[in-house]
């Protein structure tokens, strides 16, 4: 755990970068955390996904994995990696300031 | 009301276990009923040594009228869905069963179809699964057949039911080669969603540094999207290319239909939506789920079944008598983990702490040892096959081994179990 500067404010991230205290986020931190993490500019599309994962991790206390992200999110699998190169379920969780995506066991 | 009318969907592991013990508390003075599509109740653990010729699958499979009590009355059916607003489950072929408390324990499913390119004319030929019946014999012919080349284990997606069998396939495939002969002209690749072998980093880490002693490469974060069945070529999503000869999948997994079908009851993967702690459906009150078929954030496991059905019994008898529920299962799940030469691994962890070493199932004394390859552990392992079919399913207890994690009584493990939230 360590703290780091985004966006002018001080917030608390673990070892990956991950927020750990959804509440200290913010849409100025969002385009900060993706420039870091090689996504220049954050697109409409990309903000639907970022906004649907901390909607659903906000409601449920989970995030969705990439195969529910496909079937509930509006967006496609094929162009959620087109979008968020590697790993979206963990990039978009990442931009929008919440915990990495438990995965599973 | 008269007596209760206890339904239960599904008689597998968690299903008949459930049922029995029910039975035995209730006796007469309830009516439990099982419904499932077919009387073959497959022991599971099994299907992982078929390919080798370490099992045979007829002696996999019996019927699951037997393995319920006396009393316990068991339909044969289809199901089309749950009508939570009138208490009852309607039938396929038409007819609905009414209930008192209902109990889904229809396990996962399997989804091939959700990954292109995998079902097809290959399916069964150069590309197969050990995760059923059907599919392990066809795999052990293949394996039979095969005398060199690229093997690629591949798991599609998390969840899946034993996380932990796609690896002890890597390592019985290559202690298997080994034997053959052959080792030396296969080339072993295990790819994965995960980051790493495991998830739980320790065990992670030991997992690891085994698959490299044996020389079983990895692909992690490999989230296969497609086949291309005629040039033997498995793509990952970000277009990452894995060329097979022999491709085993474990495909992605899913709930059940019936559930996407009972608005309010499933996920997005058609996974029964539960209480993590009481095991009650969020659907409705006087509904529960036991195994796999659940979304709790645990392994699919039959450990994880058999230590969940305390607090599901538990907890049915308290809401039948107008009571608050106090079962609460605390995420304990142990494996068995195959690791070829007649030795295997143990882990054992719960919600809140991650395996690590230690000794199985009494702290410090053993006499298994956990995270570590033994021979003990193997022939543990062998015994469990007549304990589940006259000790686990009769719904009795195993001598020494209770629903509750106690990792925390051993040196070096983390804190005690949350509280329920």
């Amino acid at each position: 755990m360590s703290t780091v500067q985004l966006a002018g404010r001080s917030v608390e991230v673990d070892a990956e970068g991950f927020l750990l205290h959804a509440d200290q986020w913010d849409e100025q931190m969002a385009g900060e955390i993706a420039r870091e993490n090689g996504i220049q500019t954050l697109t409409d599309r990309h903000m639907q996904v970022v906004e649907f994962m901390r909607g659903t991790y906000l409601e449920t206390g989970s995030a969705p994995s990439i195969r529910s992200l496909g079937k509930t999110s509006g967006v496609p699998i094929k162009e959620l990696y087109e979008l968020f190169p590697k790993g979206p379920a963990k990039l978009a969780a990442k931009i929008g300031g919440i915990p990495k995506p438990r995965g599973c066991i | 009301m008269s007596v209760p009318r206890i339904v239960i969907l599904g008689g597998g592991t968690g299903g008949t276990i459930v049922a029995n013990r029910l039975q035995r508390h209730y006796g007469q003075r309830a009516a439990i009923t099982v419904i499932d599509r077919d009387d073959d109740h497959v022991y599971q653990p099994g299907l992982l040594f078929v390919p080798f010729g370490l099992a045979d699958a007829r002696e996999l499979v019996r019927p699951r009228h037997a393995q319920l009590r006396p009393g316990v009355e068991f339909v044969i059916a289809e199901i089309e869905s749950v009508d939570r607003d009138h208490d009852a489950v309607q039938l396929r072929e038409g007819g609905r069963i009414d209930y008192d408390v209902l109990v889904l324990a229809t396990g996962a499913r399997l989804a091939p179809e959700e990954t292109e390119g995998l079902i097809g004319p290959a399916w069964g030929d150069s590309i197969h699964t050990f995760y059923t019946l059907e599919g392990a014999v066809s795999l052990r012919r293949a394996l039979q057949g095969f005398t060199g080349g690229r093997l690629l284990v591949n798991v599609v997606d998390m969840p899946i039911k034993c996380p932990v069998a796609p690896l002890e396939f890597c390592f019985l495939a290559d202690w298997h080669l080994l034997q053959r002969g052959l080792r030396e002209d296969v080339e072993i690749t295990f790819a994965t969603p995960l980051d790493a072998a495991f998830t739980k980093p320790v065990a992670s880490a030991q997992l690891g540094a085994m698959l490299a002693q044996k020389g079983i490469a990895v692909e992690a974060e490999f989230a296969a999207g497609r086949v291309d069945p005629d040039a033997r070529r498995l793509y990952s999503w970000d277009e990452r290319e894995l060329d097979y000869d022999l491709l085993v999948t474990i495909p992605a997994h899913a709930g059940a239909r019936y559930l996407e079908r009972s608005p309010g009851f499933a996920d997005e993967l058609g996974f029964a939506l539960v209480d993590r702690y009481t095991l009650r459906s969020r659907a409705a009150e006087n509904v529960f789920a036991i195994g796999d078929v659940s979304d709790l954030p645990t392994s699919k496991a039959g450990s994880v079944t058999h230590f969940e059905a305390e607090a599901v019994v538990e907890n049915i008898c308290r809401h039948l008598e107008g009571d608050e529920l106090t079962g609460l299962y605390d995420g304990h799940a142990n494996c068995f983990i195959e690791t070829g030469f007649h030795k295997a691994l143990l882990i054992d962890f719960d919600y809140d702490n991650e395996p690590l070493p230690g000794r199985f199932p009494e702290p410090h004394l053993g006499p298994l040892q956990l995270l570590g390859e033994s021979r003990l552990n193997h022939l543990a392992k062998l015994v469990f096959q007549p304990l589940y079919w006259h000790v686990l399913l009769p719904g009795h207890e195993i001598p020494g081994v209770g629903a509750e994690f106690r990792g925390s009584e051993r040196a070096g493990a983390g804190q005690q179990p949350g509280a329920p939230a």
